[in-house]
């Protein structure tokens, strides 16, 4: 049982109109592993979260998450089996505050009905109570709990970023993926990005796969790298494989060599 | 027979309808606006033709030209006035600014004038020809050469003059087009003034054509037009007179068959199916927001 | 909690405006030009909130709610004048059914997004007026003659029902995933909430009580027709919600409130009611595009509780 990949890619793609945006896409994620996504601007990174969350339905080949297939689910569907998102560009809930925003994650986990909140029966009381406690422990955790009646609108960045991860695992995921989450950070907030994966990885029991283009973060907190270039899969291996990887250097020359430098 | 009588009115009617949608195609292609008011800018270019013919006592086309002018002038001022600070609103705040626009223009006129509609006056003698055993009245004529004129003259200015060609960059990226030098102001100001003059032209012969006018004439017509130009694809020209034509053509059939009650129904259902099932219209390309 | 906290002084405060209108019509002190006011102020907010349902928390922009007030209208005026039904059966028949429309309404509409939402709701709603005008039995153009069945007690009670609903609606997990999709549609579908079923369940409920109102309204006149259900009056209903601010119950409440009187007011005037409507929308809209409350309550100003949700308003 243990053996069985949680996630697993067969030669996935996706076609816009005539244009292959990603295709023949194979990734294999085992239980606890933290896998980086990486490759050059409009390699199809972030299209391949689109099909595994179900944004987009893969035009060919397969998702299986936990041996079953997932692809063609609504993204709503794809959440509740397990697998949580956060965005390239934040998409939280403006104008909810802190604390509601992660109740919209747990959402799916209470169940008193529309009926039993208008009639304001004890099922409501009884669910509402123990989401809101739920999501105060979880703003907790991410010492996020002083800015709870806070909009999140007016966090500052980093804590928004923060905010979007905590709202994403709110949701209970077995797999968690990170869209360019350390974009526009400063190098210590980066750094604090990177302890903060770490302890939830240990804390969550997750499964983690991170697109993202800080090199130094890729290759410090990943065990395992998949390299993307023109929707296809490039290399496939360990940091310091992909590092002196000819093919991925001649991808991202002229590039981005000051990232892989840094 | 009867049927090519039916398909020559269901033209002449669709091309009136072609003639506003293209203002709405032009300036949701450019600022991603649905003006409200353009069915009202319709309706003041009527009464323009109408009060040239009547008070100044000139003729169709005078008339016709000083309509386009004024409307022309009044689409510029509605834009700077109104729309101009809307840019960067959300485009809600947009539309209901629009919907305001469209009833100040006409609660205003009929402030100004009054409710009461009035009768268009005959500026052709109405001659019939027949056509395949069809009655052919001069206006049909009138009414479709001169729309096929302006369409031809506005395909004209939108490929081939400096103006044109700026408001294509503008509407294909605005920001680009920005660093490129152009005077996105102005360009979005030179569409909304072509966009009205057409509309204007557009009220003008509709005057003609149906002699009954009154301030509140533009609501229905202006609607159908949008319809027009969703059908076609919004934010492109030719889709906009094509979807005109098969607009007024369908609407005609309609009341053709008996259910003339019902054809104002056809055109929001045709509307609603082009919505759901093929939202970018007939020409339009699919997009989708990006994640 | 504090939800519970507000609903007795609300309940307090609703049976208190009762009653004392009740006893000043009752008394005869208040006449009939006052006591409609009130009525018709009671129905405009019916409309107000449950459009606020729809755009203003959930987000969605439809603008042919008058399209389900003539469904709630017609309906129960077949009811009751027709199959001589008591008018509460028909007030709940006249909701039910508008419910239904708006189901098969929102269902393939609610895909749309902004604009095209907006355009398409508006030409389901001119559908819907075109229906009545060609059904015969219902009088067409010329309109169907109701008895004059609406009291202030019918309108208050239909009233306070609707605001303890969608109230409890909004301050529940259900009203901060229909908030959640208003805020972000693609960040609410990634967090597991169905946005589908939010979007068609808010415009149902919205549809529901526009047909309860629909029923007060037909009830007021003796007669209606299907002009009274145009354009025009789904904008009315849409500048109770952008004017009061979209997504602030309270603010909706009071521009429901505020607009009818003003209207009421010039009802010789309808050239300049309609002017002053104009100019009132574009000037909030280029000055204050949130509208004259935003997202606040009233209840945000008292310092009460923070968080933006309303409950302690009442129909006066």
């Amino acid at each position: 049982m243990e053996n069985k990949p949680l996630l697993e890619v067969k030669n996935a793609g996706i076609q816009f109109g005539g244009l292959k945006a990603v295709s023949n896409l194979n990734l294999v994620l085992n239980k606890g592993e933290l896998v980086g996504l990486i490759g050059p601007n409009g390699a199809g990174k972030t299209t391949s979260f689109n099909l595994l969350t179900g944004v987009y339905v893969p035009t060919e080949g397969d998702i299986l998450f936990n041996g079953e297939r997932i692809n063609g689910l609504q993204p709503f569907k794809v959440t509740r089996k397990g697998i949580s998102r956060t965005f390239q560009n934040i998409r939280l809930f403006n104008e909810l505050s802190v604390l509601d925003n992660v109740k919209v994650a747990y959402h799916s986990l209470a169940k008193h009905s529309i009926m039993s909140s208008v009639l304001r029966l004890p099922s409501h009381f009884k669910g509402e109570q123990e989401m809101e406690q739920k999501s105060i422990e979880f703003l907790k955790i991410f010492k996020l709990d002083i800015y709870k009646d806070e909009l999140a609108k007016n966090l500052p960045y980093g804590q928004q970023r923060r905010l979007e991860i905590a709202r994403a695992l709110a949701a209970g995921p077995k797999l968690l993926l990170l869209d360019e989450p350390a974009a526009g950070m400063n190098p210590q907030e980066t750094k604090d990005l990177m302890d903060l994966i770490a302890f939830i990885r240990n804390k969550f029991d997750l499964t983690i796969l991170l697109i993202e283009h800080d090199m130094n973060l890729v290759m410090g907190v990943c065990e395992r790298i998949y390299v993307l270039d023109h929707g296809q899969l490039l290399a496939e291996g360990s940091p310091e494989e992909i590092r002196n990887h000819p093919k991925v250097i001649e991808a991202y020359l002229g590039e981005e060599v000051h990232d892989v430098n840094a | 027979m009867e049927w090519i009588q039916q398909l020559i009115n269901g033209i002449s009617l669709g091309s009136i309808y072609a003639l506003i949608a293209l203002g709405y195609t032009m300036v949701y292609g450019i600022i991603k606006l649905i003006n409200f008011a353009h069915g009202d800018v319709f309706m003041v270019g009527s009464f323009i033709g109408f009060y040239s013919i009547t008070v100044f006592g000139l003729g169709f086309f005078p008339a016709l030209i000083i309509s386009m002018t004024a409307c022309a002038l009044f689409g510029v001022i509605i834009e700077r006035i109104a729309y101009k600070r809307l840019r960067n609103a959300t485009r809600i705040a947009a539309l209901i600014t629009a919907i305001g626009v469209s009833l100040l223009i006409e609660y205003g006129v009929i402030y100004i004038r009054g409710a009461q509609p009035e009768a268009y006056p005959d500026v052709f003698s109405n001659r019939s020809f027949e056509i395949f055993g069809a009655q052919i009245s001069s206006q049909s004529i009138l009414i479709l050469s001169v729309s096929i004129v302006l369409m031809i003259l506005l395909q004209f200015i939108v490929h081939k003059t400096k103006t044109g060609k700026a408001m294509r960059a503008v509407s294909h990226d605005t920001e680009a087009a920005k660093l490129m030098g152009i005077n996105v102001d102005n360009t979005i100001s030179a569409t909304f003034a072509i966009g009205s003059a057409l509309a204007g032209a557009a009220g003008v012969i509709f005057g003609v054509y149906y002699t009954k006018i009154d301030p509140l004439m533009g609501v229905i017509p202006g609607v159908k037009a949008f319809v027009a130009a969703v059908l076609g694809g919004i934010g492109i020209i030719p889709g906009a007179m094509v979807g005109g034509l098969v607009l007024g053509v369908v609407e005609t059939i309609v009341s053709a068959l008996g259910f003339s009650l019902w054809r104002d129904a056809a055109a929001f259902i045709i509307l609603i199916l082009i919505l759901i099932f093929r939202p970018s219209g007939i020409f339009g390309k699919n997009t989708r927001e990006k994640v | 909690m504090k939800k519970s906290k507000q609903f007795w002084p609300f309940m307090i405060a609703a049976v208190v405006v009762y009653a004392v209108v009740q006893l000043l019509i009752s008394n005869g002190m208040m006449n009939q030009f006052y006591s409609n006011t009130l009525i018709f102020i009671a129905i405009n907010i019916i409309l107000a909130v449950s459009l606020h349902l729809v755009i203003g928390i959930t987000g969605q922009f439809s603008i042919g709610h008058a399209g389900f007030l003539a469904v709630g209208a017609y309906i129960s005026a077949i009811l009751t004048m027709k199959l001589h039904l008591p008018f509460i059966v028909a007030i709940l028949v006249g909701g039910i059914v508008a419910a239904l429309a708006g189901l098969i309404v929102g269902i393939p509409s609610l895909r749309l997004k902004g604009d095209y939402l907006a355009i398409a709701t508006l030409g389901f709603a001119e559908i819907i007026r075109i229906v009545f005008l060609n059904i015969d039995a219902v009088g067409g153009a010329a309109g169907m003659q109701v008895s004059h069945l609406t009291t202030w007690t019918y309108a208050f009670v239909c009233l306070v029902i609707t605001l303890i609903v969608i109230v409890n609606f909004t301050n529940s997990r259900h009203g901060i995933a229909s908030i959640s999709v208003r805020e972000n549609e693609i960040a609410a579908d990634a967090m597991g909430i169905n946005t589908t079923y939010y979007k068609v369940i808010a415009f149902a409920i919205g549809s529901f009580f526009a047909g309860v109102a629909g029923a007060l309204y037909s009830h007021n006149f003796y007669i209606i027709q299907p002009s009274q259900f145009g354009f025009l009056k789904s904008f009315d209903i849409l500048i109770f919600v952008v004017l009061g601010g979209l997504g602030s119950l309270s603010g909706a409440v009071l521009s429901a409130i505020l607009l009818t009187v003003v209207s009421t007011y010039l009802q010789g005037y309808p050239e300049t009611r309609m002017i002053i409507y104009s100019l009132v929308l574009i000037l909030v809209m280029l000055y204050r595009p949130k509208g004259l409350m935003g997202t606040m309550e009233i209840t945000d100003y008292f310092k009460l509780w923070r968080t933006p949700k309303g409950g302690g308003q009442h129909g006066k």
